[in-house]
């Protein structure tokens, strides 16, 4: 198993990394004892004892003298004209000291709107008109949760409806603008390409076989068990914002606040505490963030402001919401020779997606998949409703779900349209191991990958043949069973700064190592855990490089005052970033320690060699330093003319992305009666290169799986005609359970990141990603025959039983 | 979600309660086991200014054969009628129902009186104790009073007590030798109310049916007894062509509200295969199967 001990150690290339040629094993490397428990090691979370003693501390928990509450008042109308807002009645009320509105935030310098992070721009609180159901319109300030509750309803908004566009078609058609505080009156936003049209239309043009497909990926929502929320505390004296929010990226929400605000950045701390669940959604900055900002400059007081479950649900971060026209082309051997793909991007009011600023589509040109074709071309084009902002997020890696759903599904209904076995088939059309690094035709160059070695994976841990063996008898009897077929190419860890921005700053991202006298260490990052496990995967990390046990370090993140600049969370960025830099920074550290050690030993740097968590003397490893014996020595007996101290600071900027993958399969029984789809098995076979704690991997697979689970099956954010949410509630948005989750049994291929410094790739979302093309192709593969060739997610039960009613399937 | 203001009481004995609610009648909401009336309070759909805890009445919790009847407590927890053995053994119908009440949190807190006092056709109980010919036990100031299943629901989330009224118990009648019962339930994931469901009770005669009840939930604005659907059963042998004329009754009779749950035609159908299935499986049992 070579590829750990073939990593050359790098005590002065402080960027080397794994070698270009990174052969696939599924074995995970351990090199450092228990003790030091440094990569590879199962080690429980870090994080464990406090969450599971209830002793976490979530933005709610936080409780400062004198707070404040704060309420929302929201648009019962998707779109409709502001005549008036009498706030009187409220402001009677006791323990109500304050209603903010759009006025209020005008006359406070222009705050009544602010931009967004794809340079958009979103209300804060409305003047004239509200363009979504349940929009901010004004806010209570009160000394109790409950009386700021009792408050909002005694706010009387006179409004005037106006037409609502819910259907982004007919927003195209600008009947109705969404946006008339804009120059241009449109609902187009922009439109987006990548890859050679006419090289692609020239691959049609010689097709022997096109398969087109419309498929639709519904908008759905993060739902994670923390809503969002904010408590700012306004020190007037020291003219200094202290705020505590659920924020997924704390240094870029500092500087948003000071460019919007006019605050200096340096009076603004932002103080992520323990966050329940992100997702993404809490990327964004949201109006009520803005409003309980202002509330406590204008108060002077801490003022708290936390959503409930419905606003969340109805308001915040949605996600995908693509309309999807796809054409795939093969040549007459069934080999995959083109895609052409046009989209229709529903952004609802404001385009407030988190995408990098390059990519308004986010990296939907990954869409090409792990097949290897000779050309592609994707248009994508944004439109505004009278929806809340939609394509924001949801564990997604910037649209590579939707890419993948559709590249997935294509393939499927190629194989099926050719009478080729799916499996089979996408192991013809695979991008060979030989061909990496490769080039797409759509521009990305992924780092490394061997399609072929987890598909075969998955398929002995299935026992694929003998399936489609049963399915055959099966069939013959009238019974409805289906095998999916998913695997996807992931694309993440933005970004090289030559092509990777949000609002202008470079997605690098950071971390400062110090280690204290004793050989205890403090570890601080740009990133924010949402659970994630940080604390436990970083310090791991160091453990490996440094030697320095993974229990003596202590991770920090979240506090702006505190914290190296990063960019934060999302996308599965953690660990090809920051997860990057602390490499960097203990190499940093490590080169000082070689000084050190040198000198402690009386020998050159040159004499000496790593050995997991100590300087030996080459040949003579009994004349050796532990980094313990370093760290002391660096405050108490370092050389002269040395500074003294052992830490190092690193912002690592990342030569690529990494291009993580896997195969999952998927086996499906239908209810002839109900049109129910149960899922018998689902086996996934993940590779995110280099696995720094198994048991963390393998928990954010779990949590993906079911997070994919959930679109395929379940969720869906439904607008009626007016623009009203008809899924404002967890009764009716379907957040699947425990009890809905089939068994999720796991496998692995390591097949590492050449450019990664240990070999490491992003994982969290690769699931999410991956998991609903299994799932639909598999109730696509059981329906096929009858006529079926696709189905949009999420596929319910009355979906279904249309279909097999349709074709006289009854029970 | 923060309710509006009420004020709040816990009496210690049902005669405290029920003079408390003689007290504030048409003003106060009984709380049994919260599962429907707090959240109607959190979303300011329920905002009753008093609320009367009857959570104390433990003597009120109980499930048991007397006589020719099994008395369960209006307050006992769901979660009771799953781990009761008498349950389990003698009344597989109710057992059925017990086990796909919402989720297992809700569970340990619902109360079965709340369940059927609520009267909403979405609730499973309802349907089970139409198809049992369940009695309901209500007390008042002049004493207690036995209303008959079939006269219990009048209305939507509207029964057969009046306002100074608590129900206390639900009595079910002893199943007869060569009876058997299964309730079948569509639902969207679990705690979820059913797309359809169907209770049905029935009797064999040798091959024929003798009797047979069955009670629908969620396809009707109120609890609803599929009597067409019960007519094409009884004095018949089972066959495939009897049970599935069955289910066509049950589905033409019905009358389900189009919501996202699915539209009329779908959950008429759905109808049709609960009751198919229901059947099936209460023949089964009612033959000594499980």
């Amino acid at each position: 198993m070579p590829q750990l001990d073939d990593r050359k150690e790098p005590h002065s290339e402080l960027a080397e990394g794994v070698s270009a040629r990174v052969p696939t094993t599924d074995e995970v490397q351990i090199k450092t004892p228990e003790k030091i428990c440094g990569m590879g090691h199962r080690k429980k979370r870090k994080e464990d004892p406090r969450f599971i003693q209830g002793k976490g501390n979530y933005v709610d928990d936080v409780k400062l003298p004198g707070m404040l509450y704060m309420d929302i008042v929201r648009s019962p109308y998707a779109h409709a004209k502001i005549n008036s807002i009498d706030a009187s009645a409220a402001l009677e009320m006791d323990g109500v000291l304050a209603v903010i509105t759009g006025e209020d935030l005008k006359a406070a310098g222009d705050l009544h709107w602010m931009p967004t992070l794809m340079s958009d721009t979103q209300m804060v609180l409305p003047i004239d008109k509200v363009v979504y159901y349940a929009q901010e319109i004004c806010a209570v300030i009160a000394t109790s949760r409950y009386i700021a509750a009792d408050a909002i309803e005694q706010v009387y908004v006179d409004y005037e409806p106006l037409d609502a566009v819910v259907d982004p078609f007919e927003a195209m058609k600008d009947k109705v603008i969404v946006r008339d505080d804009k120059e241009k009156k449109t609902n187009h936003i922009w439109h987006w390409e990548a890859g050679d049209k006419a090289a692609t239309d020239a691959v049609f043009k010689d097709a022997a076989t096109v398969v087109k497909e419309k498929l639709y990926i519904p908008r759905i929502h993060v739902s994670s068990i923390e809503t969002c929320g904010m408590v700012a505390n306004y020190n007037k004296a020291r003219s200094h914002m202290q705020i505590y929010m659920t924020s997924q990226a704390p240094h870029a929400h500092r500087t948003v606040f000071a460019l919007v605000s006019g605050l200096p950045e340096h009076k603004i701390q932002i103080i992520s505490p323990d966050i329940g669940g992100g997702f993404g959604g809490k990327v964004p900055v949201y109006p009520g963030y803005v409003i309980c900002a202002v509330a406590s400059l204008v108060t002077g007081k801490p003022v708290k402001w936390i959503e409930d479950r419905s606003e969340n649900l109805q308001a915040d971060s949605f996600a995908r919401d693509y309309h999807i026209e796809a054409e795939m082309a093969a040549d007459k051997n069934g080999k995959i020779t083109g895609l052409r793909v046009k989209t229709l991007s529903d952004c609802g009011a404001a385009d407030a997606a988190a995408n990098p600023s390059k990519f308004p589509a986010g990296l939907y040109s990954i869409c090409t998949g792990s097949y290897d074709m000779k050309a592609a071309h994707v248009e994508v084009d944004g439109v505004y409703t009278t929806k809340p902002p939609g394509g924001v997020a949801y564990r997604c890696s910037f649209r590579v779900t939707e890419a993948v759903h559709m590249i997935e599904r294509m393939a499927d209904i190629m194989a099926h349209q050719l009478g080729e076995d799916p499996a089979d088939y996408r192991l013809k059309n695979f991008i060979r191991p030989d061909q990496f690094p490769y080039k797409s035709p759509t521009g990305w160059e992924y780092d490394s990958g061997n399609y072929e070695a987890a598909l075969k994976k998955a398929m002995d841990m299935i026992d694929y043949r003998t399936l489609r063996e049963e399915q055959k008898q099966k069939r013959a009897k009238g019974e409805l069973m289906g095998i999916g077929i998913s695997s996807f190419t992931e694309v993440v860890g933005a970004g090289p700064s030559k092509d990777y921005d949000i609002l202008g700053i470079k997605m690098f991202d950071s971390a400062e190592i110090r280690i204290h006298p004793t050989g205890k260490a403090m570890a601080r990052f740009g990133t924010k855990s949402q659970g994630q496990g940080h604390e436990t995967t970083y310090a791991q990390i160091i453990a490996e490089e440094l030697g320095l046990p993974s229990d003596d370090i202590e991770v920090e993140e979240g506090d702006t005052d505190t914290a190296p600049y990063g960019l934060g969370t999302y996308a599965s960025r953690s660990t090809p970033t920051a997860g990057a830099a602390a490499v960097m920074a203990s190499r940093k550290i490590k080169a000082k320690a070689k000084k050190i050690a040198a000198h402690l030993l009386e020998v050159g740097e040159g004499d000496l060699e790593w050995n997991i968590d100590r300087f030996e003397v080459k040949g003579s490893p009994d004349q050796a330093k532990t980094i313990q014996e370093i760290a002391f020595a660096a405050y108490t007996n370092h050389p002269q003319g040395m500074e003294a101290g052992l830490e190092a600071v690193d912002y690592y900027d990342p030569p690529n992305l990494t291009f993580p993958f896997g195969s999952y399969i998927c086996v499906v029984d239908i209810d002839k009666g109900t049109g129910e789809v149960a899922i018998r098995r689902f086996v996934a076979v993940d590779d995110c290169g280099h696995i720094i704690n198994p048991l963390i991997v393998e928990g954010q697979i779990h949590g993906g799986l079911t997070m994919g689970l959930a679109p395929a099956l379940y969720e869906e954010i439904v607008y009626d005609e007016n623009g009203q949410n008809l899924t404002g509630t967890l009764a009716d948005y379907l957040v699947p359970t425990a009890v809905e989750s089939p068994k999720w049994e796991l496998g692995k291929t390591i097949t590492p990141s050449p450019h990664h410094p240990i070999g490491a790739k992003g994982v969290g979302e690769s699931p999410t990603v991956g998991a609903p093309p299994a799932i639909a192709n598999a109730v696509v593969d059981a329906l096929w025959h009858l006529g079926v060739r696709h189905i949009d997610i999420p596929i319910t039960p009355p979906k279904v039983w249309k279909l097999l009613r349709d074709n006289g399937v009854t029970d | 979600m923060i309710p509006a203001a009420f004020d709040y009481h816990s009496p210690r004995s049902l005669d405290e309660a029920l003079s408390l609610l003689k007290q504030h009648a048409g003003d106060a909401k009984i709380l049994a086991g919260g599962q429907s009336l707090i959240p109607a309070m959190r979303f300011r759909l329920a905002m009753p200014a008093i609320l009367i805890d009857i959570n104390r009445l433990n003597d009120l919790r109980y499930v048991e054969e007397r006589g020719d009847h099994l008395a369960i407590g209006a307050m006992t927890r769901e979660h009771a009628l799953e781990d009761s053995s008498v349950v389990r053994r003698s009344y597989p119908l109710l057992h059925d129902t017990a086990v796909v009440i919402a989720d297992p949190l809700v569970r340990n807190q619902a109360t079965v009186g709340g369940n059927i006092a609520h009267a909403d056709p979405a609730n499973d109980h309802p349907a089970t104790m139409l198809a049992y010919n369940a009695t309901a036990v209500a007390k008042g100031p002049k004493g207690e009073r036995t209303i008959p299943i079939d006269d219990f629901f009048t209305g939507l989330f509207e029964n057969a007590m009046a306002d100074d009224e608590i129900l206390i118990e639900i009595r079910i009648p002893k199943p007869a030798a060569n009876s058997g019962g299964a309730y079948t339930k569509l639902e969207r994931k679990v705690g979820d109310y059913a797309i359809s469901a169907a209770a049905v009770q029935l009797r064999l005669d040798g091959d024929k049916v003798a009797e047979a009840r069955i009670g629908l939930t969620n396809v009707s604005a109120v609890p609803m007894r599929a009597k067409a659907a019960e007519a094409e059963l009884v004095g018949k042998s089972i066959s495939d062509a009897v049970v599935e004329a069955a289910g066509k009754a049950a589905a033409a009779e019905c009358d389900p509200s189009p919501d996202l749950r699915g539209g009329v035609d779908y959950k008429r159908d759905i109808t049709r295969v609960m009751v198919k299935r229901s059947i099936q499986r209460a023949v089964a049992r009612a033959k000594g199967g499980k």
